[in-house]
């Protein structure tokens, strides 16, 4: 059973090793875990999962492979997550639903039937259509709100009274697959500091070159070390004006917040799909802008290059001179891209859009293929795997 | 002998179990968490709960592994060489043990905390990796080797600014301290203040609450900014309900500023409150 349970954590892409296991398995006859199996489960925690950001795939696979198990459950009763249906059913619910409730005695109330409801849930051992899951028959299923996407039905109606510790799910939003938010944009700056920090060139240390000049009895003994400010040279062209201003906006903002980590970044904006004009400013676009070849020209080719964008766009911009939506280009959206590509070497596109959507835009299969391969989505994982990519 | 919190620090259930299986097969034991959360104190409070000596080694960007087993302080050799002193012939009068070195040679197992890790180079947790397994290391300029007596229990704490090497964590027990509900809150503020009444706790922490869930704080507050305000509105003698006032010009709770030090954020919690108060009318 415990090997399963490894072997799934390994899947779920929760790394894992050996050692840990082995770790585990002695702690458990050590008996750092004997009275229950929410001791179990936090030990099993302490001991193969060694980032917040794996919590919650731990959490997931524990209720995969112990579910169904009889446990000695001294598991916490349910929160009912008020708050939340409150806000959510606010933000659905149409004027007239709003008098509705009103006209129920308002949220208090409306609160206080949910609580006697839930109440009444537990005397009774399990649910019947009274309950807040069933769509519809019950009152607050005719809210406008979709009860069945509120966790707390579905926990109810799977496990009853209880819920287990790990179902509770605590640790979902320290996950990093999902997007840029400004909960972890934090932790995306830090990634993009390390970034910057690697590859610094020596210099002179001092304290230790005077350190080891008096353990050297006086000869002098030059000691370097690597120079604080980095060498990582940054050139970022982020697509504006398209649905996805505000994922490009945060993303624009995290650079420009790790600015002054870089020796050089720089930014310029494109729309679409890079042609022959780059810009600074979006509001003068049309008056003050680059050629794209000065832009080639300025920066060399050590510069490692950055692409924002959706990539979404009709396959013409990319592939036909003429294509574009805006003006006519002499050239295909692909030559320029390919032009820059044979420049910078390393170079990464950062797509806001969540992964599981590329595979049905054309255009977006094009621009990865342009890149071979090397586009990333716009969540603190993929931003880890572009920085591991641009340093390789 | 286990862990189970102190009269002055709340444990968890989890935390519990991870600080007595790190102990109990005598492994360093990695505590995360947000700012506030009482990594630090966690180490202080297994000593204190436990009877044992507490040794403490704060990390900062500068600190290297080495100055954890001991330092070569050469200058002063230098210089006492140059005015002819008589110490000079005995290197080991140059040697300056560090944390490690102390909690290895304590007469009982001590607890040593590891204080932000991550504040150092990314090396500094590899360049442990040999000292923390086995516990002992050797000492070059006088060839002695330094060897546990009785192994401590090393408690690590760190910010996250960095990521810590695999090799590294795979030694580790690690545990998360999350941010504490309402419930595991209120534990906290009874053993900081028991004498605080309970409707104005239960009151700051609902406010408390609401304060940290105002969207787009810099700093959000944290335990310790809850503690520092719980002792000023005690200290002032304020209206029992002030926390409850229904009133709209009141909606800014009273000395707000130690809940949010940070002075945009203060701004921008009183425009928030102004927006609402306006909806209000
Ligand atoms: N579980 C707890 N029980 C008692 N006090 C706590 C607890 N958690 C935090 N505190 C209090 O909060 C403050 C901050 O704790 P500290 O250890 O410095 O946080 P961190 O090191 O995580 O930033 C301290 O005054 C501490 O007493
Ligand atoms: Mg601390």
């Amino acid at each position: 059973m415990f090997t399963k349970f490894f072997f799934t954590l390994k899947d779920a892409s929760v790394p894992v090793t050996l050692r840990e296991y082995l770790t585990l398995i002695e702690a458990l006859k050590a008996g750092c875990a004997e009275y229950s199996v929410n001791d179990f489960y936090y030990l099993a925690r302490a001991t193969l999962v060694k980032d917040e950001k794996n919590l919650d795939k731990f959490d997931q696979v524990f209720g995969h492979c112990f579910n169904g198990i009889e446990f000695i459950s001294d598991a916490a009763e349910v929160e009912i997550p008020e708050e939340w249906l409150k806000k959510l059913a606010e933000l659905s619910l149409t004027d007239e639903e709003k008098a509705q409730v009103e006209a129920m005695g308002g949220w208090e109330k409306l609160m206080e039937t949910l609580q006697e409801r839930l109440k009444e849930q537990e005397k009774r051992h399990q649910g019947g259509n009274k309950w807040i899951g069933t769509a519809g028959k019950s009152p607050f299923g005719a809210y406008g709100y979709n009860p069945e996407g509120v966790r707390i039905g579905q926990k109810e109606s799977r496990h009853r009274k209880a819920v287990k510790v790990w179902d509770k799910r605590e640790y979902k939003n320290l996950d990093d697959s999902v997007e840029l938010g400004t909960r972890n944009i934090k932790v995306a700056m830090k990634r993009l500091r390390q970034f910057a920090r690697e590859g610094a060139a020596e210099e002179l240390d001092l304290d230790d070159t005077i350190r080891s000049t008096a353990r050297n009895a006086g000869f002098l003994d030059l000691k370097m070390r690597p120079e604080r400010h980095n060498t990582v040279k940054v050139l970022i062209l982020f697509d504006i004006g398209g649905s996805m201003d505000d994922h490009i906006k945060a993303c624009e903002e995290l650079f420009s917040a790790a600015r002054t980590e870089f020796k050089h970044l720089e930014f310029y904006y494109f729309h679409n799909c890079v042609y022959e004009k780059l810009w600074k400013e979006n509001s003068r676009r049309h008056t003050s802008f680059m050629p794209t070849w000065d832009v080639l020209h300025t920066y060399p080719a050590d510069y490692k290059l950055i692409l924002v964008g959706d990539a979404t766009m009709s396959p013409y911009e990319i592939a036909y001179p003429g294509g574009s939506v805006e003006h006519w280009n002499e050239e295909a959206g692909q030559v320029w891209m390919e032009r820059m590509l044979n420049i910078y070497h390393k170079a990464v596109w950062l797509n806001p859009v969540p992964e599981k959507y590329w595979d049905y835009t054309p255009s977006v299969q094009m621009i990865k293929q342009l890149m071979t391969d090397r586009m990333y989505p716009l969540t603190i994982g993929g931003l880890e795997s572009a920085m591991k990519e641009l340093s390789r | 002998m286990k862990f189970k919190g102190t009269d002055t620090y709340v444990a968890t259930e989890d935390l519990m179990i991870a600080v007595n299986a790190a102990m109990t097969l005598e492994r360093p034991l990695l505590i995360k968490g947000e700012p506030g959360t009482g990594k630090t104190v966690l180490a202080q409070e297994v000593a204190k709960a436990l009877g044992k000596k507490f040794i403490e080694w704060n990390i900062k960007s500068t600190t290297k592994a080495q100055q954890g087993l001991y330092e070569y302080d050469a200058v002063s050799r230098l210089r006492d060489s140059q005015l002819g002193d008589d110490k000079v012939h005995d290197i080991s009068n140059y040697i300056r043990p560090g944390k490690m070195w102390e909690a290895f040679t304590a007469d009982e197992s001590p607890i040593l905390l590891i204080d932000e890790i991550d504040k150092a180079d990314i090396e500094f947790p590899n360049d442990l990796l040999q000292e923390l397994d086995r516990m002992e290391f050797f000492v070059y300029e006088t060839q002695q080797t330094i060897k546990a007596k009785h192994r401590p229990l090393v408690i690590i704490t760190s910010n996250n600014e960095k990521e810590l090497p695999d090799a590294f964590l795979r030694r580790c027990f690690f545990h998360y301290i999350s941010f504490p509900d309402t419930e595991t809150m209120e534990k906290i503020v009874d053993v900081h203040h028991p004498d605080a009444k309970r409707e104005l706790v239960r009151d700051a922490l609902k406010v408390f609450f609401d304060v940290r869930e105002t969207p787009g704080l810099k700093k959000k507050p944290s335990t310790s900014e809850l503690l520092d305000w719980l002792k000023l509105l005690m200290s002032e003698d304020l209206p029992e309900d002030v926390l409850r006032s229904k009133d709209p010009g009141k909606l800014i709770p009273p000395l707000h500023g130690a809940l949010l030090k940070n002075e945009q954020d203060v701004h921008l919690f009183e425009r928030l409150a102004f927006l609402s108060r306006r909806e209000q009318r």
